[in-house]
Protein backbone atom coordinates (compact mmCIF):
# COMPACT_ATOMS: atom_id res chain seq x y z
CA UNK A 1 0.00 0.00 0.00
CA UNK A 2 1.43 3.26 -1.09
CA UNK A 3 2.48 5.90 1.72
CA UNK A 4 0.31 8.41 2.03
CA UNK A 5 1.77 11.79 3.74
CA UNK A 6 -0.19 14.55 4.71
CA UNK A 7 0.88 18.26 5.11
CA UNK A 8 -1.18 19.85 7.74
CA UNK A 9 -1.09 23.69 7.55
CA UNK A 10 -3.19 27.36 6.38
CA UNK A 11 -0.60 27.77 3.65
CA UNK A 12 1.75 29.95 4.06
CA UNK A 13 5.54 29.95 3.38
CA UNK A 14 6.45 27.39 5.93
CA UNK A 15 4.00 24.77 4.50
CA UNK A 16 5.54 25.20 1.44
CA UNK A 17 9.14 24.81 2.40
CA UNK A 18 7.82 21.13 4.64
CA UNK A 19 6.43 19.94 1.35
CA UNK A 20 9.93 20.74 -0.86
CA UNK A 21 12.05 18.83 1.47
CA UNK A 22 9.39 16.51 1.77
CA UNK A 23 9.73 15.68 -2.05
CA UNK A 24 13.11 15.81 -1.75
CA UNK A 25 13.10 13.34 1.29
CA UNK A 26 11.14 11.35 -0.47
CA UNK A 27 13.17 11.54 -4.34
CA UNK A 28 16.80 10.77 -2.19
CA UNK A 29 14.71 7.65 -0.56
CA UNK A 30 13.99 6.32 -4.22
CA UNK A 31 10.72 6.04 -2.69
CA UNK A 32 7.17 7.07 -3.72
CA UNK A 33 4.39 8.40 -1.83
CA UNK A 34 0.95 10.27 -2.13
CA UNK A 35 1.36 13.98 -0.71
CA UNK A 36 -1.49 15.80 -0.04
CA UNK A 37 -2.03 19.38 1.56
CA UNK A 38 -4.38 19.90 4.04
CA UNK A 39 -5.65 23.26 4.45
CA UNK A 40 -8.62 23.17 6.50
CA UNK A 41 -9.01 23.85 10.03
CA UNK A 42 -11.94 21.58 10.44
CA UNK A 43 -9.81 18.78 9.47
CA UNK A 44 -6.30 19.69 10.37
CA UNK A 45 -8.02 19.54 14.33
CA UNK A 46 -8.86 16.07 14.10
CA UNK A 47 -5.11 15.86 14.36
CA UNK A 48 -4.92 17.10 17.66
CA UNK A 49 -2.21 19.32 16.20
CA UNK A 50 -1.10 22.97 18.23
CA UNK A 51 1.30 24.20 15.69
CA UNK A 52 1.51 24.41 11.99
CA UNK A 53 3.34 23.10 10.06
CA UNK A 54 2.63 19.35 10.74
CA UNK A 55 3.42 16.51 9.00
CA UNK A 56 1.50 13.39 9.44
CA UNK A 57 2.55 9.97 7.63
CA UNK A 58 0.11 6.72 7.35
CA UNK A 59 -2.10 9.40 9.66
CA UNK A 60 0.81 9.56 12.28
CA UNK A 61 1.71 12.91 13.66
CA UNK A 62 6.00 12.89 13.64
CA UNK A 63 5.75 16.65 13.33
CA UNK A 64 4.41 19.50 14.41
CA UNK A 65 5.47 23.62 14.51
CA UNK A 66 8.53 22.57 12.76
CA UNK A 67 9.71 23.27 8.91
CA UNK A 68 11.80 19.98 9.12
CA UNK A 69 15.04 19.66 6.98
CA UNK A 70 15.42 17.32 4.37
CA UNK A 71 17.53 15.10 6.48
CA UNK A 72 15.17 15.44 9.18
CA UNK A 73 12.57 14.29 6.74
CA UNK A 74 14.27 11.16 5.66
CA UNK A 75 15.29 10.01 9.37
CA UNK A 76 11.84 9.96 10.62
CA UNK A 77 10.80 8.29 7.05
CA UNK A 78 12.79 5.46 7.39
CA UNK A 79 12.10 4.55 11.48
CA UNK A 80 8.61 4.31 10.31
CA UNK A 81 9.08 1.81 7.85
CA UNK A 82 11.40 -0.19 9.67
CA UNK B 1 23.63 53.40 38.30
CA UNK B 2 26.00 54.52 36.17
CA UNK B 3 27.28 50.97 35.13
CA UNK B 4 23.57 50.57 33.97
CA UNK B 5 23.12 53.47 31.99
CA UNK B 6 26.59 52.78 30.42
CA UNK B 7 25.36 49.25 29.42
CA UNK B 8 22.13 50.65 28.44
CA UNK B 9 23.81 52.91 26.26
CA UNK B 10 26.36 50.93 24.55
CA UNK B 11 23.93 47.94 24.14
CA UNK B 12 20.80 48.79 23.90
CA UNK B 13 21.55 52.49 22.32
CA UNK B 14 24.37 51.60 20.55
CA UNK B 15 25.52 55.24 20.69
CA UNK B 16 29.01 53.94 19.66
CA UNK B 17 27.55 52.67 16.77
CA UNK B 18 25.76 56.14 16.06
CA UNK B 19 29.21 57.92 16.50
CA UNK B 20 30.79 55.19 13.84
CA UNK B 21 28.56 56.28 11.44
CA UNK B 22 28.49 59.70 11.69
CA UNK B 23 32.06 59.88 10.67
CA UNK B 24 31.48 57.58 8.14
CA UNK B 25 28.74 59.77 6.77
CA UNK B 26 30.75 63.03 7.41
CA UNK B 27 34.42 61.93 6.38
CA UNK B 28 33.49 59.52 3.88
CA UNK B 29 30.42 60.85 2.27
CA UNK B 30 31.54 63.76 3.26
CA UNK B 31 27.86 65.11 3.85
CA UNK B 32 27.05 67.29 6.49
CA UNK B 33 24.77 65.42 9.76
CA UNK B 34 22.56 68.25 9.83
CA UNK B 35 21.58 68.41 6.66
CA UNK B 36 19.11 66.43 4.76
CA UNK B 37 20.62 64.25 2.77
CA UNK B 38 23.58 63.34 5.75
CA UNK B 39 20.67 63.45 8.33
CA UNK B 40 18.69 60.31 6.63
CA UNK B 41 21.70 58.30 5.62
CA UNK B 42 23.13 58.41 8.99
CA UNK B 43 19.39 57.74 10.59
CA UNK B 44 19.12 54.53 7.89
CA UNK B 45 22.35 53.37 8.26
CA UNK B 46 22.65 53.60 11.97
CA UNK B 47 18.82 52.49 12.36
CA UNK B 48 19.22 48.96 10.27
CA UNK B 49 22.36 48.05 11.51
CA UNK B 50 21.31 48.60 14.96
CA UNK B 51 17.86 46.82 14.36
CA UNK B 52 19.49 43.91 12.67
CA UNK B 53 21.76 43.77 15.35
CA UNK B 54 19.51 43.89 18.33
CA UNK B 55 17.16 41.89 16.27
CA UNK B 56 19.53 38.92 15.84
CA UNK B 57 20.86 38.66 19.36
CA UNK B 58 17.52 39.03 21.32
CA UNK B 59 15.85 36.85 18.88
CA UNK B 60 18.77 33.89 19.80
CA UNK B 61 18.31 35.04 23.41
CA UNK B 62 14.69 34.78 23.55
CA UNK B 63 14.14 31.73 21.52
CA UNK B 64 16.46 29.90 23.86
CA UNK B 65 14.16 30.60 26.87
CA UNK B 66 11.28 29.87 24.53
CA UNK B 67 11.98 26.28 23.93
CA UNK B 68 11.82 25.88 27.51
CA UNK B 69 7.86 26.58 26.32
CA UNK B 70 5.88 24.98 23.50
CA UNK B 71 2.34 24.98 23.30
CA UNK B 72 2.14 21.64 24.59
CA UNK B 73 3.80 22.64 28.19
CA UNK B 74 2.00 26.07 28.18
CA UNK B 75 -1.49 24.14 28.03
CA UNK B 76 -0.42 22.14 30.88
CA UNK B 77 0.43 24.60 32.87
CA UNK B 78 -2.32 26.97 32.26
CA UNK B 79 -4.74 23.56 32.89
CA UNK B 80 -4.06 24.01 36.39
CA UNK B 81 -5.08 27.44 37.45
CA UNK B 82 -8.87 29.30 37.41
CA UNK B 83 -10.41 32.52 37.08
CA UNK B 84 -8.56 35.76 36.59
CA UNK B 85 -5.07 34.10 37.65
CA UNK B 86 -5.28 32.02 34.89
CA UNK B 87 -6.46 34.65 32.06
CA UNK B 88 -2.75 36.83 33.84
CA UNK B 89 -0.90 33.43 33.24
CA UNK B 90 -2.43 33.41 29.76
CA UNK B 91 -1.22 36.49 29.13
CA UNK B 92 2.63 36.28 30.70
CA UNK B 93 3.10 32.79 28.78
CA UNK B 94 1.69 34.29 25.77
CA UNK B 95 4.54 37.01 25.42
CA UNK B 96 7.14 33.87 25.58
CA UNK B 97 5.76 30.92 23.96
CA UNK B 98 7.10 30.42 20.62
CA UNK B 99 4.49 31.35 18.11
CA UNK B 100 4.24 32.23 14.32
CA UNK B 101 0.90 33.62 13.35
CA UNK B 102 -0.45 31.37 11.18
CA UNK B 103 0.01 28.51 14.04
CA UNK B 104 -2.65 30.73 16.30
CA UNK B 105 -5.83 28.81 14.84
CA UNK B 106 -4.36 25.30 15.41
CA UNK B 107 -3.23 26.81 18.92
CA UNK B 108 -7.18 28.28 19.82
CA UNK B 109 -7.86 24.78 18.87
CA UNK B 110 -5.71 23.06 21.13
CA UNK B 111 -6.27 25.18 24.14
CA UNK B 112 -9.81 25.01 23.80
CA UNK B 113 -10.08 21.00 23.36
CA UNK B 114 -8.01 20.46 26.45
CA UNK B 115 -10.66 22.18 28.54
CA UNK B 116 -9.27 25.42 28.84
CA UNK B 117 -11.89 28.60 28.67
CA UNK B 118 -11.75 30.81 26.35
CA UNK B 119 -11.21 34.10 27.65
CA UNK B 120 -7.74 32.06 29.17
CA UNK B 121 -7.09 31.50 25.17
CA UNK B 122 -7.70 34.89 24.22
CA UNK B 123 -5.73 36.76 26.85
CA UNK B 124 -2.79 34.19 25.41
CA UNK B 125 -3.69 35.44 21.40
CA UNK B 126 -3.74 38.65 22.31
CA UNK B 127 -0.56 39.30 24.81
CA UNK B 128 1.19 36.99 21.82
CA UNK B 129 1.70 39.21 19.07
CA UNK B 130 1.49 42.47 21.34
CA UNK B 131 4.40 42.14 23.67
CA UNK B 132 6.90 40.51 22.15
CA UNK B 133 10.29 40.20 24.44
CA UNK B 134 12.33 41.29 21.55
CA UNK B 135 10.17 44.29 20.55
CA UNK B 136 9.62 44.95 24.28
CA UNK B 137 13.80 45.44 24.22
CA UNK B 138 13.80 47.39 21.24
CA UNK B 139 11.52 49.89 22.73
CA UNK B 140 13.76 50.18 25.87
CA UNK B 141 16.58 50.98 22.93
CA UNK B 142 14.78 53.36 20.98
CA UNK B 143 13.19 55.05 23.86
CA UNK B 144 13.77 54.37 27.14
CA UNK B 145 13.02 51.52 30.07
CA UNK B 146 10.25 53.61 31.72
CA UNK B 147 8.21 53.21 28.12
CA UNK B 148 9.56 49.74 27.79
CA UNK B 149 7.83 48.15 30.99
CA UNK B 150 4.91 51.00 30.73
CA UNK B 151 4.14 49.09 27.05
CA UNK B 152 4.60 45.25 28.57
CA UNK B 153 1.99 45.93 31.70
CA UNK B 154 -0.65 48.15 29.73
CA UNK B 155 0.01 45.46 27.12
CA UNK B 156 -0.63 42.82 29.60
CA UNK B 157 -3.85 44.17 31.29
CA UNK B 158 -5.68 44.67 28.13
CA UNK B 159 -5.28 40.87 27.04
CA UNK B 160 -6.25 39.84 30.62
CA UNK B 161 -9.28 42.53 30.23
CA UNK B 162 -9.85 41.49 27.08
CA UNK B 163 -10.26 37.64 27.74
CA UNK B 164 -11.77 38.28 31.04
CA UNK B 165 -14.83 40.31 29.72
CA UNK B 166 -14.97 37.63 26.87
CA UNK B 167 -15.52 34.44 29.64
CA UNK B 168 -17.76 36.61 31.71
CA UNK B 169 -19.94 37.35 28.73
CA UNK B 170 -20.43 33.05 28.62
CA UNK B 171 -19.02 33.99 24.77
CA UNK B 172 -18.06 29.93 24.50
CA UNK B 173 -21.43 29.20 22.33
CA UNK B 174 -20.00 31.59 19.66
CA UNK B 175 -17.30 29.09 18.88
CA UNK B 176 -17.48 27.17 16.04
CA UNK B 177 -18.50 23.34 17.54
CA UNK B 178 -16.10 21.23 15.35
CA UNK B 179 -13.45 23.25 17.68
CA UNK B 180 -14.70 21.51 20.52
CA UNK B 181 -14.82 17.66 19.26
CA UNK B 182 -11.14 16.78 18.83
CA UNK B 183 -8.91 14.62 20.59
CA UNK B 184 -5.86 16.04 22.69
CA UNK B 185 -2.39 15.08 21.02
CA UNK B 186 0.24 14.68 23.87
CA UNK B 187 3.28 14.59 21.86
CA UNK B 188 5.98 13.68 23.56
CA UNK B 189 8.29 15.79 24.57
CA UNK B 190 11.67 15.14 23.51
CA UNK B 191 14.00 16.46 25.81
CA UNK B 192 16.49 18.67 23.84
CA UNK B 193 20.24 19.59 24.82
CA UNK B 194 22.05 22.52 24.78
CA UNK B 195 23.11 21.77 21.39
CA UNK B 196 19.18 21.12 20.30
CA UNK B 197 17.90 23.97 21.81
CA UNK B 198 21.28 26.09 20.55
CA UNK B 199 20.57 25.37 16.83
CA UNK B 200 16.67 25.85 17.32
CA UNK B 201 17.70 29.57 18.06
CA UNK B 202 20.20 29.82 15.31
CA UNK B 203 16.92 28.71 13.10
CA UNK B 204 14.35 31.25 15.01
CA UNK B 205 17.19 34.11 14.13
CA UNK B 206 17.95 33.02 10.41
CA UNK B 207 14.10 32.17 9.69
CA UNK B 208 12.88 35.67 11.61
CA UNK B 209 15.42 37.64 10.01
CA UNK B 210 14.68 36.09 6.21
CA UNK B 211 11.30 37.09 7.53
CA UNK B 212 11.27 40.36 8.07
CA UNK B 213 14.45 41.92 7.02
CA UNK B 214 12.29 43.74 4.29
CA UNK B 215 9.58 45.71 6.79
CA UNK B 216 12.62 46.41 8.73
CA UNK B 217 14.09 48.13 5.43
CA UNK B 218 10.86 49.83 5.22
CA UNK B 219 10.22 50.84 8.29
CA UNK B 220 13.49 52.77 8.49
CA UNK B 221 13.03 54.14 5.31
CA UNK B 222 9.98 55.62 6.32
CA UNK B 223 11.09 56.52 9.29
CA UNK B 224 13.94 58.33 7.72
CA UNK B 225 11.63 60.41 5.67
CA UNK B 226 9.46 61.56 8.40
CA UNK B 227 13.04 62.45 10.24
CA UNK B 228 14.47 64.43 7.31
CA UNK B 229 12.42 64.81 4.67
CA UNK B 230 8.75 65.53 5.97
CA UNK B 231 7.71 69.16 7.27
CA UNK B 232 7.22 68.92 11.45
CA UNK B 233 4.02 71.19 10.58
CA UNK B 234 2.05 68.10 8.14
CA UNK B 235 3.00 66.07 10.84
CA UNK B 236 1.72 67.49 13.83
CA UNK B 237 -1.04 68.83 11.67
CA UNK B 238 -2.58 65.32 10.98
CA UNK B 239 -1.30 63.60 14.49
CA UNK B 240 0.23 66.11 17.11
CA UNK B 241 -0.34 64.85 20.22
CA UNK B 242 -2.99 67.99 21.02
CA UNK B 243 -5.25 66.83 18.05
CA UNK B 244 -7.32 64.71 19.80
CA UNK B 245 -8.49 62.35 16.74
CA UNK B 246 -4.83 61.65 16.70
CA UNK B 247 -4.94 58.35 18.35
CA UNK B 248 -8.40 57.04 16.82
CA UNK B 249 -6.63 58.27 13.21
CA UNK B 250 -3.54 56.24 14.66
CA UNK B 251 -5.75 53.00 15.43
CA UNK B 252 -7.92 52.47 12.64
CA UNK B 253 -4.71 52.96 10.18
CA UNK B 254 -3.27 50.41 12.18
CA UNK B 255 -6.02 48.03 12.75
CA UNK B 256 -6.43 46.80 9.05
CA UNK B 257 -2.44 46.63 8.50
CA UNK B 258 0.26 43.84 8.88
CA UNK B 259 3.25 44.72 9.56
CA UNK B 260 6.06 43.67 11.64
CA UNK B 261 6.98 45.06 14.87
CA UNK B 262 10.30 45.76 13.93
CA UNK B 263 9.41 47.76 10.89
CA UNK B 264 6.96 49.99 13.21
CA UNK B 265 9.59 50.76 15.96
CA UNK B 266 12.31 53.09 13.26
CA UNK B 267 8.61 54.86 12.43
CA UNK B 268 7.34 55.48 15.77
CA UNK B 269 10.97 56.94 16.83
CA UNK B 270 11.13 59.18 14.08
CA UNK B 271 7.17 60.15 14.48
CA UNK B 272 8.14 61.10 18.43
CA UNK B 273 10.77 63.04 17.72
CA UNK B 274 8.62 65.12 15.66
CA UNK B 275 6.29 65.32 18.50
CA UNK B 276 3.69 63.15 17.62
CA UNK B 277 2.43 61.74 21.18
CA UNK B 278 3.65 59.04 22.60
CA UNK B 279 0.37 57.44 23.32
CA UNK B 280 -0.88 58.12 19.26
CA UNK B 281 2.32 55.94 18.29
CA UNK B 282 1.76 52.95 20.93
CA UNK B 283 -1.90 53.05 20.13
CA UNK B 284 -0.47 52.52 15.89
CA UNK B 285 1.78 49.95 16.93
CA UNK B 286 -0.22 48.09 18.94
CA UNK B 287 -3.21 47.75 16.36
CA UNK B 288 -0.77 46.83 13.63
CA UNK B 289 0.20 44.15 15.72
CA UNK B 290 -2.28 42.36 17.65
CA UNK B 291 -5.04 42.69 15.18
CA UNK B 292 -4.79 42.16 11.26
CA UNK B 293 -6.89 41.80 8.64
CA UNK B 294 -5.57 38.51 7.89
CA UNK B 295 -5.68 36.98 11.54
CA UNK B 296 -9.10 38.16 11.17
CA UNK B 297 -10.29 36.22 8.76
CA UNK B 298 -8.94 33.29 9.62
CA UNK B 299 -10.13 33.83 13.22
CA UNK B 300 -13.43 33.71 11.31
CA UNK B 301 -13.21 29.91 10.69
CA UNK B 302 -13.60 29.12 14.27
CA UNK B 303 -15.28 31.53 15.90
CA UNK B 304 -18.37 33.19 15.01
CA UNK B 305 -19.38 36.74 13.89
CA UNK B 306 -20.36 38.05 17.16
CA UNK B 307 -17.58 36.80 19.61
CA UNK B 308 -15.19 38.15 16.37
CA UNK B 309 -16.92 41.24 16.63
CA UNK B 310 -16.56 41.26 20.71
CA UNK B 311 -12.83 40.75 20.16
CA UNK B 312 -11.92 42.78 17.74
CA UNK B 313 -14.27 45.91 19.71
CA UNK B 314 -12.63 45.00 22.65
CA UNK B 315 -9.27 44.90 21.62
CA UNK B 316 -9.52 48.38 19.44
CA UNK B 317 -11.40 49.88 22.48
CA UNK B 318 -8.85 49.16 24.48
CA UNK B 319 -5.76 50.81 22.30
CA UNK B 320 -7.40 53.85 22.05
CA UNK B 321 -7.87 54.10 26.01
CA UNK B 322 -4.67 53.43 26.10
CA UNK B 323 -3.34 55.47 23.29
CA UNK B 324 -5.27 58.75 25.14
CA UNK B 325 -4.04 57.42 28.34
CA UNK B 326 -0.26 57.66 27.29
CA UNK B 327 -0.68 61.08 25.09
CA UNK B 328 -1.84 62.28 28.53
CA UNK B 329 0.55 60.80 31.03
CA UNK B 330 3.89 59.93 28.41
CA UNK B 331 5.48 63.46 28.93
CA UNK B 332 5.91 62.06 32.41
CA UNK B 333 8.12 58.98 31.08
CA UNK B 334 10.04 60.34 28.36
Amino acid sequence: MQMIIKILGPGCKNCASLTENTKEALSELNMEAEIVKITDYEQMAAYGIMSTPALVIDEKVVSSGKVLKTKEIIKMIERLVQ
Amino acid sequence: MFVFEWLNDQLLKMTWLSDLIRLLVQNVFGLDITQRLGGSIHFFLYDTIKIFILLSVLIFVISYIQSFFPPERTRKILGRYKGIWANLLGALLGTITPFCSCSSIPLFIGFTNAGLPIGVTFSFLISSPLVDLASVLLLASIFNWKVAVSYVVVGVVLAVTAGTIISRLKMEKYVEPFVFSNKVLDVEQASLTVKDRASFSLEQVLGIVKKVWLYVLIGVGIGAAIHNWIPQDIISAVLGADKWYSVLLATFVGVPMYADIFGTLPIAEALVAKGVGLGTVLSFMMAVTALSLPSIIMLKKVVKSRLLLTFVGIITIGIMIIGYAFNAFGSFLL
